[in-house]
């Protein structure tokens, strides 16, 4: 992990750790639940998440599923 | 008899597909979506809370090995946020079978219907299959049909209404012009409304708040689920005629004062 870096997640502006987006599902305790990314408007398959390094600035969508019709 | 409800390459037992909103905690959420017996249940793709990460999930009560997943679009007001929450919603979980609706305005929650259609055409070209909510007019749903939609699912009301089929007339023109099934979607509020939609010649009913907002869910998902089934039956068994008057039932011959 290099040093910290400012994204947008979720909408919000937030100072992460992580270098990848493996390291940011990890860092948010996320590894083991069902979500989706979606980095620069771009869905990110699971597949990808080590190689996919974050850069600043970046907006990180992290969604799952909850109750609906 | 067998008596298959197919969409795109799923097959179901069930002809009454639930949804997994509004229910006061998620216990609920599974008991009632049990006592349905349905198979399909759709769910919302929603941001991560990510300051609660450890938070209970849906998908921890409604397991996606035992329920065919239909993620929705709920709350998209344009294609382009449609396209990308059934994309996120694919990767999630790998789900292919989805219900596209693109909502007008919040007060109705009527469909947008051209929003609706380019986000199909998108969509059934990316390769989803795609179930699409939409108005109760037979001409859009033959256009919806056309793009390459799976499903067809006009509404009976607007979501949450619970006021039943605004238009019979409209859903069974929409069914007997169609080569995809037919769901009636939203405004069903109780049994007589699904068994009524399944009469008509529905090919399934999408049920979610007249189940949640039941005093006693899970009886109303027991309701809705015989409801489904005493409809279709009556469906295929094919319903007698209207008359404007009266048809004796016993013999008009062999009376003891002849």
């Amino acid at each position: 992990m290099s040093g910290e870096i400012t994204i947008h997640l979720n909408g919000e502006v937030q100072t992460v750790r992580a270098g990848t987006l493996s390291e940011l599902v990890e860092e948010l305790g996320l590894s083991k639940r069902m979500i989706a990314i979606e980095r620069n408007l771009e869905v990110v398959p699971k597949s990808e998440y080590a190689m996919t390094q974050l850069a600043a600035d970046d907006r990180i969508e992290l969604v799952h599923m909850i109750g609906g019709g | 008899m067998s008596d298959v409800f197919k969409v795109g390459t799923y097959e179901f037992n069930s002809r009454l597909i639930v949804g997994s909103g509004k229910y006061k905690d998620f216990q609920t959420t599974k008991d009632a979506t049990e006592a349905s017996e349905a198979e399909m249940i759709t769910v919302a793709v929603r941001r991560v809370n990510i300051t609660d990460p450890g938070k209970e999930n849906l998908l921890d009560y409604i397991d996606p090995k035992k329920y065919t997943i239909l993620p929705n679009t709920a709350g998209c007001f344009n294609a382009e946020d449609a396209i990308r929450t059934l994309r996120l919603a694919r990767e999630a979980g790998g789900w292919d079978l989805v219900k596209l609706e693109v909502l007008g305005d919040t007060e109705t929650l009527y469909p947008n219907v051209v929003e609706t259609i380019k986000a199909a055409e998108v969509l059934v070209e990316e390769g989803f299959q795609v179930m699409v909510y939409t108005n109760d007019d037979p001409i859009v749903a033959r256009r919806l049909e056309e793009i390459g939609c799976v499903a067809v699912m006009p509404l009976g009301n607007p979501i949450g209404s619970g006021r039943g089929l605004a238009n019979p007339f409209n859903i069974r023109v929409i069914k007997q012009r169609a080569n995809v099934p037919i769901v009636v979607d939203a405004g069903i509020g109780t049994a007589s409304d699904a068994a009524k939609a399944l009469e008509l010649g529905a090919d399934a009913a999408l049920i979610n708040t007249a189940i949640s907002e039941a005093k006693d869910e899970c009886l109303m998902a027991r309701a809705m689920r015989d409801a489904v089934r005493a409809g279709r039956a009556a469906f295929l068994a094919g319903r007698m005629p209207k008359r404007a008057f009266a048809s004796a039932s016993s013999p008009t011959e062999g009376y003891i004062w002849d």
